[in-house]
């Protein structure tokens, strides 16, 4: 049966469970939309591309599926490559299908012709430039399959106009083989047996464990594991929610601004247990001085992750669920009784970590960022999806939020996108309508894609925007603040912004207000109650900073904690 | 000369690596490979591609330098690069190499003579003659071609031009064989 390259498109997103789409239109996808018109998906028409990808970025973290893109050629294309890096620094799945000029005038400088593929070659995981339609079912099942599998990553496919309305039979192909891409996903058995008599030596042992964990749907595994050993956990800012944040297990985040007793584990471990984690320099602070006393077990599904900045020990490539069950059906052979109550005097030394410091804020008469979230918890019980921005917001959130689950924190890990927190967050409103979806935002933060606010209320996408603003861009001003002698070059937003109430009524949206420390809880209970988008302002502490903070290129264990 | 030439390589910090890619043979390609290479910093000294037997499949040879913790880095990176099939790094493997160079060499009435010698010694041909200068061509692996160059230098190279190393493994097995 013959169909058009639009209608192929069409059909092949239905094979792939696809519901939902955040587009913008524009010339070179004119035949595209107009078959989407009478598409049974759910299209959400953003307002900037960025957003576009940000949005499916936030759906696909916060569901586990592909999140899908269609925008058009030229500067609709190039305006999706910072959320297409984004997802590409964090291994999201996304697929983004980008409009182009015809075959015939592609290298001419034609009008909206850009090079994506030569753009976004080194940030994404692959992409496709669609010359013949006859390959077109087979790239888009190829593009769906690469973006899932494996290490996930963001895919992007290019449509010259001419493919969207030429016409050929369409046949969708069964399977998908790629002879260069074998991804592997067993662990190979003797590495397990081999790690698991290393624990089981361990006196001073650390669960390390990233994003990996929650691509793999593993945090039941990861729990049960770290429970059966009586092993503490400590996450990175992408492996928040993979294992309950107050669990008693919990360490909390480490890295440059983890908690005293995460960094301070890790640094007199004897033994470190990464798993779905990259030993990112935000993680290992000053690398020869990193974990000095322990033997490093890896388990990653991505091999290039693996003794990539620090040689571990024993690495096991593969996928982290499977590899835990493995080693959890291992461990049912093994007496672990004593290899537990052997882990009590080290139980012991991280209290006294604990006692030394433990996340902490003065309160006073103004209101302090950390008050705001810590508020948040009490309100939501963790059951929420968070989002956030980047900066002092983004470390504050994942300081006093404790993520009691997976899928529950969308932030910009790798990339540290600012502007990223608003559309990721109206990317999982629209995933789950009925889920209270919060914005952790600063005030320079929010501004860099503030114009989504038309979006939410388009489609009555209840997302709460809290913006901590302090009139400055706060992590750069912490940083002049310890660095550059107080300078505050570029840093002060005082004075300049808009009134972010006011802004909000503009768009159609409630806006709120507090300046008090007794407002917010009140205010938060208004706003989580009202049914639609509400921006709350909370005028914040202008100079508070972050702590503990690990100066860049300092070990872990000279922290800055006042 | 040649003892010349050793003794300079023995005082090298990071060894040469010579890596054999299989790759799928699209447009693009290439740029992929060389993108990694120059993306993570990495020194391309040659390379070399061309279909094989099957057309839809490339070999590409690429002439790098790095210490071993870099190399294995590069090596990943390039399995991970989805329009890659296979990579090899010959270094551990034995393998035959050839390179083909080019020069145009400065020939005097003095110097004709001794030119004409050099060429003849490395096997080599005249392959094209101008009113002061020949034009060589040799074929032969990396040290043959370097000792040809040092000799040749003092004579007068006008112009070079090389294609870079091909290899391929000794015996009969072939690349694509699975446990090479």
């Amino acid at each position: 049966m013959k169909k058009t390259g639009s209608q192929i498109i069409v059909e092949c997103l239905k094979k792939e469970g696809v519901d939902l789409i955040f587009n913008y239109p524009g010339g070179a996808v004119l035949p595209l939309f107009d078959e989407l018109q009478s598409a049974p998906f759910r299209q959400v028409l953003v307002r900037h591309e960025q957003a576009a990808v940000h949005a499916a970025d936030g759906y696909a973290r916060a569901t586990g599926k592909v999140g899908v893109v269609i925008v058009t050629s030229g500067p609709g294309a190039t305006n999706t490559v910072t959320g297409i890096a984004t997802a590409f620094m964090d291994s999201i799945p996304i697929v983004v299908m980008t409009g182009q000029v015809p075959t015939l005038l592609i290298g001419n400088d034609a009008f909206q012709e850009a090079d994506i593929i030569g753009i976004t070659r080194p940030c994404t995981k692959h992409n496709y430039l669609v010359k013949d339609i006859k390959d077109l079912a087979r790239i888009l099942k190829e593009a769906f399959y690469v973006a899932r599998s494996g290490r996930p990553g963001p895919v992007l496919i290019d449509l010259p106009k001419d493919t969207l309305v030429n016409s050929t039979e369409f046949k969708y192909p069964d399977k998908v083989f790629i002879r260069g891409y074998q991804p592997t996903y067993e662990g190979h058995l003797g590495q397990i047996q081999r790690a698991v008599k290393l624990m089981l030596k361990s006196k001073k042992p650390v669960l390390y464990v990233g994003g990996g964990i929650i691509s793999s749907n593993a945090s039941k595994e990861l729990t049960l594991f770290a429970e059966k050993l009586g092993i503490p956990v400590t996450m990175t800012l992408m492996g928040l929610g993979s294992f309950p944040g107050n669990h008693s297990l919990s360490l909390g985040m480490l890295g440059m601004h983890g908690t005293y007793l995460a960094n301070m584990a890790v640094m007199e471990s004897d033994l470190l247990i990464a798993i779905g984690s990259r030993f990112d320099d935000r993680v290992t602070g000053k690398i020869e001085s990193f974990a000095p006393q322990a033997k490093i077990i890896h388990i990653d599904i991505d091999p290039t992750s693996i003794s990539k900045n620090v040689r571990v020990d024993l690495p096991i490539v593969g996928d982290c669920k499977r590899i835990l069950s493995k080693i959890l059906s291992l461990l049912e052979e093994e007496d672990i009784d004593s290899f537990k109550a052997g882990l009590d005097k080290w139980h012991h030394q991280i209290e006294k970590f604990k006692a030394i410091h433990n996340m902490n804020y003065e309160q006073k008469e103004i209101i302090k960022p950390q008050y705001v979230i810590e508020k948040i918890f009490e309100l939501t019980k963790g059951d929420a999806i968070i989002s956030t921005e980047v900066g002092q917001n983004q470390m504050w959130t994942a300081q006093y939020f404790p993520f009691l689950k997976p899928r529950t924190l969308l932030t910009s890990g790798g990339l540290g996108t600012m502007g990223y927190g608003l559309p990721a967050a109206m990317g999982a409103q629209a995933a789950y309508p009925n889920k209270l979806v919060i914005d952790i935002s600063g005030d320079g933060s929010f501004q860099m894609n503030s114009q989504e606010l038309a979006t939410l209320v388009q489609y009555q996408m209840p997302v709460k925007v809290v913006i901590l603003n302090n009139g400055y861009l706060g992590m750069v001003r912490q940083w002049q603040e310890f660095f550059y002698g107080k300078r505050y070059a570029s840093s002060c937003l005082e004075g300049t912004s808009p009134d972010f109430v006011k802004l909000a009524e503009a768009y159609g949206a409630v806006g709120l207000r507090a300046n008090k420390p007794e407002e917010v809880l009140p205010i938060l209970k208004k706003a989580f109650s009202i049914p639609e988008p509400v921006i709350i302002d909370f005028v914040v502490d202008p100079e508070e900073n972050v702590y503990p903070m690990v100066p860049a290129g300092e070990p872990l264990n000279q922290m800055r904690l006042v | 000369m040649e003892f010349g030439i050793w003794l300079f390589g023995f005082f090298e910090v990071s060894m040469r690596h010579v890596i054999t890619l299989l790759v799928e043979n699209e447009f693009g390609v290439l740029t992929r490979v060389a993108g990694l290479f120059s993306g993570r910093g990495f020194n391309i000294e040659s390379l070399c591609v061309a279909e094989t037997l099957d057309p839809t499949v490339s070999t590409m040879t690429i002439v790098t330098r790095g210490d071993d913790q870099i190399l294995e880095q590069v090596l990943k990176q390039l399995n991970k690069l989805i329009s890659v099939i296979k990579v090899v790094d010959l270094i551990e493997k034995d393998f035959v190499e050839r390179e083909m160079v080019l020069v145009k060499v400065s020939a005097t009435p003095e110097t004709r003579e001794e030119i004409l010698r050099v060429v003849d010694i490395f096997r080599g041909k005249v392959i094209d003659v101008g009113a002061k200068t020949y034009t060589i061509e040799v074929t032969g692996d990396e040290k043959k071609i370097d000792a040809l160059l040092a000799l040749l230098k003092p004579l007068g190279i006008k112009e070079l031009v090389r294609t870079g190393r091909v290899a391929m493994i000794r015996g009969s097995k072939i690349t694509t064989e699975p446990g090479i």
